[in-house]
């Protein structure tokens, strides 16, 4: 390849708003419900349903806008986008085309040199989402579930300002961090509550004019989203250099094959016929909405951190990571809150938490074991209610199970083995068992002592106090010795 | 009539609104459309220009609903008016995309 290129991308991220009802009815939004438990002559398009919008959905989208530095347009309102797929029950998607809530603002990501650059916003909008459709190959017909139908979305455009697959992560990256930490969505790409769509082109390194650009669907991890723009920025300039052109179509990455095959050409009209939509009226945002809302922003990573080291003493390295993501920086305050050991929490996170989630290619977001079952882990070994070992055991089963750890503790008789007169009896057995380590360990090899403590943790199924029984041992050895 | 509608124009609609029209009702479909036009064309002579756009009938704004569960479980209801329904969901032909 003779010619240099550049890559230029833009992103469309849909995020499922985290309230409870749908955005223009009283259906529930929960997720995993059975098919179509959660419908209503509205979301399911029944002619005469009329729409009502969800207040809090405006609040959420706000929130956003305002957390990314948009520009608020204070009359907006909504627009029918008409097309028919089974999906779409009403042959339109309500959505804003006109006067989108937010407009014009940006977020600040890492570049790789270490430097900094704003990704700008040319708008964010509020729409609803789509039915689920399921493909049923014996019976070649397709199966709609509405339950979805009419959940709320903000839809966030940004400008064409991304030149390769890390800034890309890392603006998703920092949108997700955002919007996590204003609770207006969790972001889970695995379910579908943040969803991107990559809008890609290239052009010769240093020309103006930008080139024709494709866009691409079905991106659902950060690690699909960087393939699909390698393979995409690929083809494209395969395309150029063996002199053919660049189709402006819709393409659906295959993560499994990698590659990416054209949805829909230009043939097939793209023509949605927006229009104001009759049915809601229009919203009008008062100054005082935005001061409430300004105000009621939540406390952002940078200052969480700052925070974290000043209130709780943490390090640095902790802090940073312990507000990488929301989840961990919400498990950590309410353990906190109720054991007040901040260094031991940020401890079993690090640590502990860190292993697991990487043993079992989770995502800090999938945790689901309770604060306050860590907390009382934490107080059962400050009291010396169990053992090092015997904690990190516990703290497994809380991790996968979420046991509460003083009652498995109990059931399970983990406790520590305090008693020095029962430990007393073990360490004599042990001795007595192992002469050859005693004599070791009298003629100086003091490795033989390992060995005993290890045979008397073993007799009593782990749980002994290490320190008793360090303890017993070496009086029982220099008794023997000085006999 | 100033405006005529093409072949071309009422075929194209025709794949937007998905519907199939005879050779009759094409020609009744081009003649009506044109009206229509004639007609916009008629009220587009009126200078709007300090007129602002108008998004509802009404001089309402802000109609809002709480975020608060209001709906049960209804499918029963809802999937009676399916054409076709199987295991709880709406039976469609078959999509493919």
């Amino acid at each position: 390849m003779s010619r240099q290129y550049e890559t230029v991308i833009g992103l469309e991220v849909h995020v499922e708003l985290a309230t409870r009802t749908k955005i223009f009815c009283g259906c529930s939004t929960a997720f995993g419900g059975a098919p179509n438990t959660h419908t209503c002559p509205v979301c399911t398009g029944m002619p005469g349903s009329l729409p009502v919008l969800n207040k809090r959905v405006v609040e959420l989208a706000l929130a956003v806008g305002l957390a990314t530095g948009c520009s608020i347009n204070q009359y907006c309102k909504f627009d029918r986008k008409n097309y028919f797929y089974p999906d779409n029950p009403q042959n339109y998607q309500i959505s804003q085309l006109y006067l989108p809530i937010c407009h014009d603002g940006g977020v600040e990501i890492e570049t790789a040199d270490g430097g900094k650059k704003v990704v700008g916003i040319h708008e964010i909008h509020m729409e609803e989402d789509a039915g689920k459709l399921i493909h049923d190959e014996w019976e070649d017909c397709s199966l709609v579930d509405f339950n979805r139908s009419g959940v709320p979305l903000i839809e966030i455009v940004s400008e064409p300002d991304m030149r390769s697959a890390d800034e890309v992560i890392a603006y998703l990256d920092k949108l997700r961090l955002i919007i996590q930490y204003l609770g207006a969505s969790d972001c889970k790409l695995q379910e579908g509550s943040m969803r991107a769509d990559v809008n890609l082109s290239v052009r010769e390194a240093g020309a103006r004019e930008f080139g024709t650009r494709t866009e691409m669907k079905n991106l659902n991890s950060f690690k699909a989203i960087a393939r699909a723009i390698e393979g995409e920025r690929t083809r494209q300039i395969d395309l150029l250099e063996s002199g053919r052109p660049v189709i402006q179509e819709t393409r659906r990455w295959d993560d499994a094959k990698e590659y990416s095959y054209a949805m829909r050409s230009k043939e097939d009209a793209q023509d949605y016929r927006y229009f104001p939509d009759p049915d809601l009226t229009p919203v009008v945002i008062s100054d005082e909405m935005i001061r409430e809302i300004r105000n009621r922003q939540p406390e952002f990573r940078t200052e969480k951190k700052a925070r974290y080291i000043k209130e709780f003493g943490l390090p640095e390295y902790d802090a940073d990571i312990l507000t990488g993501t929301k989840r961990l920086a919400d498990i950590f305050e309410e353990a906190v809150a109720v054991c007040h050991r901040p260094k031991k929490v940020s401890n079993w996170l690090m640590v502990e938490t860190m292993r697991l989630l990487k043993e079992r290619e989770m995502d800090a977001d999938r945790i689901t074991f309770s604060p306050e079952h860590l907390a009382k882990l934490i107080g059962l070994v400050e009291a010396g209610t169990v053992n090092g070992s015997v904690a990190k055991e516990v703290f497994e089963k809380i991790f996968d199970e979420d046991v509460d750890p003083e009652r498995y503790v109990e059931e399970h008789g983990l406790k520590m083995e305090n008693d020095t007169d029962a430990l007393q009896k073990t360490v004599a057995e042990v001795v007595e068992a192992n002469p050859q380590s005693v004599t070791d360990y009298r003629a100086g090899k003091k490795k033989a002592m390992g060995f005993l403590v290890g045979q008397t943790m073993k007799a009593t199924g782990g749980k002994a106090n290490p320190a008793a029984v360090n303890q017993i041992l070496r009086e029982i050895l220099e008794e023997k010795q000085h006999e | 009539m100033a405006n005529v509608i093409s072949d071309e124009v009422i075929d194209y609609v025709g794949i937007l609104a998905k519907l199939e029209l005879s050779p009759e009702e094409k020609e009744a479909a081009k003649k009506d459309m044109g009206r229509m036009l004639d007609y916009i064309d008629k009220l587009n002579e009126l200078d709007t220009s300090d007129v602002e756009p108008m998004s509802h009938v009404f001089p309402v704004h802000n109609v809002f609903r709480e975020d608060v569960v209001t709906n049960g479980d209804d499918r029963e209801q809802m999937l009676a008016n399916a054409p076709e329904a199987k295991e709880w969901q709406y039976q469609v032909p078959r999509t493919v995309e």
